[in-house]
């Protein structure tokens, strides 16, 4: 055996730990943005030095949602569009746990676009992380409330005529307390957005803008994921605290990036707990987990 | 190494070496590793791996400066890269 190969069985990649190996080759296609996007939620959670059983990692239906079977903690991939309810629960029970719920736009927005809004009203001490391919991938790239206008997708062939959701608007407006986007190729900056909002108390949100060659990029003749991450390259504008009514993502244009909302204030359990005390007094017990 | 501006503590700085591990069976053949490596060290190779795609290789191993970048990018956990001390680094393909 030469020395060199030898030094390759020694070492073995730095997330290897952090991922479920016997699952490994994902089955995301080439060029598709979401191994990136697992990366960058792996190292955020390395360098955390969290403790690996006190992460949970939860998804729905779809291509983003194969995250929960392939991060080597607990996880659970629920049904389509039911991740934040899951993690709700969780969270509830557990709630020195770090919930992540890593899903796509069109199970975590549309499907579940219910319990999107009214978690991030309750702020609810969890963090979404919002893969967003601007179409429904895994079921055949049907058009997705994320899809922008004029953009074709499997259901319409000659151009998208709905408005779409401005995410990171919608978050900040339904009460979340930490709302960030940025696209698969700030890997860095990604990397440092899921650290704070993993850290942050209350619900935090982040939009990930990934590549979807087979579908997206194929349909709308953008070429490969490589071509739309150089377009991200070209076109992204950071833009911290940016008016969120000016980030409206439009077909093939400028896309704002950048941590837009950041503050404090009481998390659902907090608010149960101090309520409760204002009614009943010295026999409350506050819950903690 | 060019600067765009010299900084004032230049002597003293020590450039850091990686060493690159490329998992040639793992990869797609994206080319985001190639594209994004600011110190141009990768190309995709001739060859083939099992699975039909090129994988990177390093055709300027003694300019990496284990920036990372690659094994950040790479969606298929088929690049990685450790720092060196000066004169120990190869790179393993
Ligand atoms: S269909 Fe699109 S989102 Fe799904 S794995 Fe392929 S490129 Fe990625
Ligand atoms: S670590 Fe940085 S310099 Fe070295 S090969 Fe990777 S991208 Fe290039």
């Amino acid at each position: 055996m030469s020395v060199q190969t030898k030094q390759l069985e020694e070492r073995v990649h730095p997330m290897e730990k952090l991922l479920r190996m016997d699952r490994i080759p994902h089955i995301w296609c080439p060029t598709c943005g979401l191994g990136t996007t697992i990366t960058a939620l792996a190292a955020a959670i390395d360098q955390m030095k969290l403790d690996y059983d006190n992460i949970a990692v939860v998804s729905g239906i779809g291509c983003t949602g194969r995250v929960a079977g392939y991060m080597k903690v607990d996880s659970f991939h629920t049904t389509h569009g039911r991740s934040i309810p899951f993690a709700v629960g969780l969270s509830i029970a557990k709630p020195k746990t770090k919930v992540i719920v890593f899903s796509g736009d069109g199970d975590l927005i549309s499907i579940g676009g219910n319990h999107f809004i009214h978690t991030a009203r309750r702020n609810m001490d969890i963090t979404v992380i919002c893969v967003n391919n601007f179409i429904y991938a895994m079921t055949g790239g049907q058009v997705a409330p994320t899809t922008p206008l004029t953009a074709k997708s499997a259901t319409s062939p000659y151009g998208c005529y709905e408005h779409p959701f401005n995410l990171p608007l919608l978050a900040a407006s339904s009460g979340a307390s930490y709302v960030a986007r940025w696209t698969a190729l700030h890997i860095r900056r990604l990397t440092t957005a899921l650290k704070e909002a993993i850290s942050k108390k209350g619900f935090s949100f982040v939009e990930v803008i990934a590549p979807c060659s087979t579908l997206y990029a194929r349909l709308n003749k953008l070429g490969s994921g490589l071509d739309l991450m150089k377009f991200y390259h070209d076109n992204s504008e950071i833009k911290h605290g940016a008016d969120l009514k000016d980030v409206d993502i439009e077909f093939q244009s400028k896309i704002t990036v950048g941590k837009f909302v950041d503050i404090e204030k009481p998390t659902y359990l907090e608010c149960l707990n101090a309520n409760n005390k204002r009614v009943f007094g010295d026999k409350y017990q506050p819950y903690g987990g | 190494m060019k600067f765009w501006r010299t900084p004032l503590d230049v002597d003293k700085l020590k450039i850091p070496r990686g060493e690159l591990h490329i998992i040639k069976e793992r990869c797609k053949g994206c080319g985001f590793c190639v594209e994004y490596c600011p110190k141009g060290v990768l190309q995709l190779a001739a060859e083939f791996n099992s699975k039909g795609y090129h994988p990177p290789e390093a055709v300027k191993p003694e300019e990496c400066v284990n920036c990372d970048l690659c094994e950040m990018l790479c969606p298929d956990f088929a690049i990685y890269c450790v720092r060196v001390e000066e004169g120990e680094k190869e790179v393993t393909q």
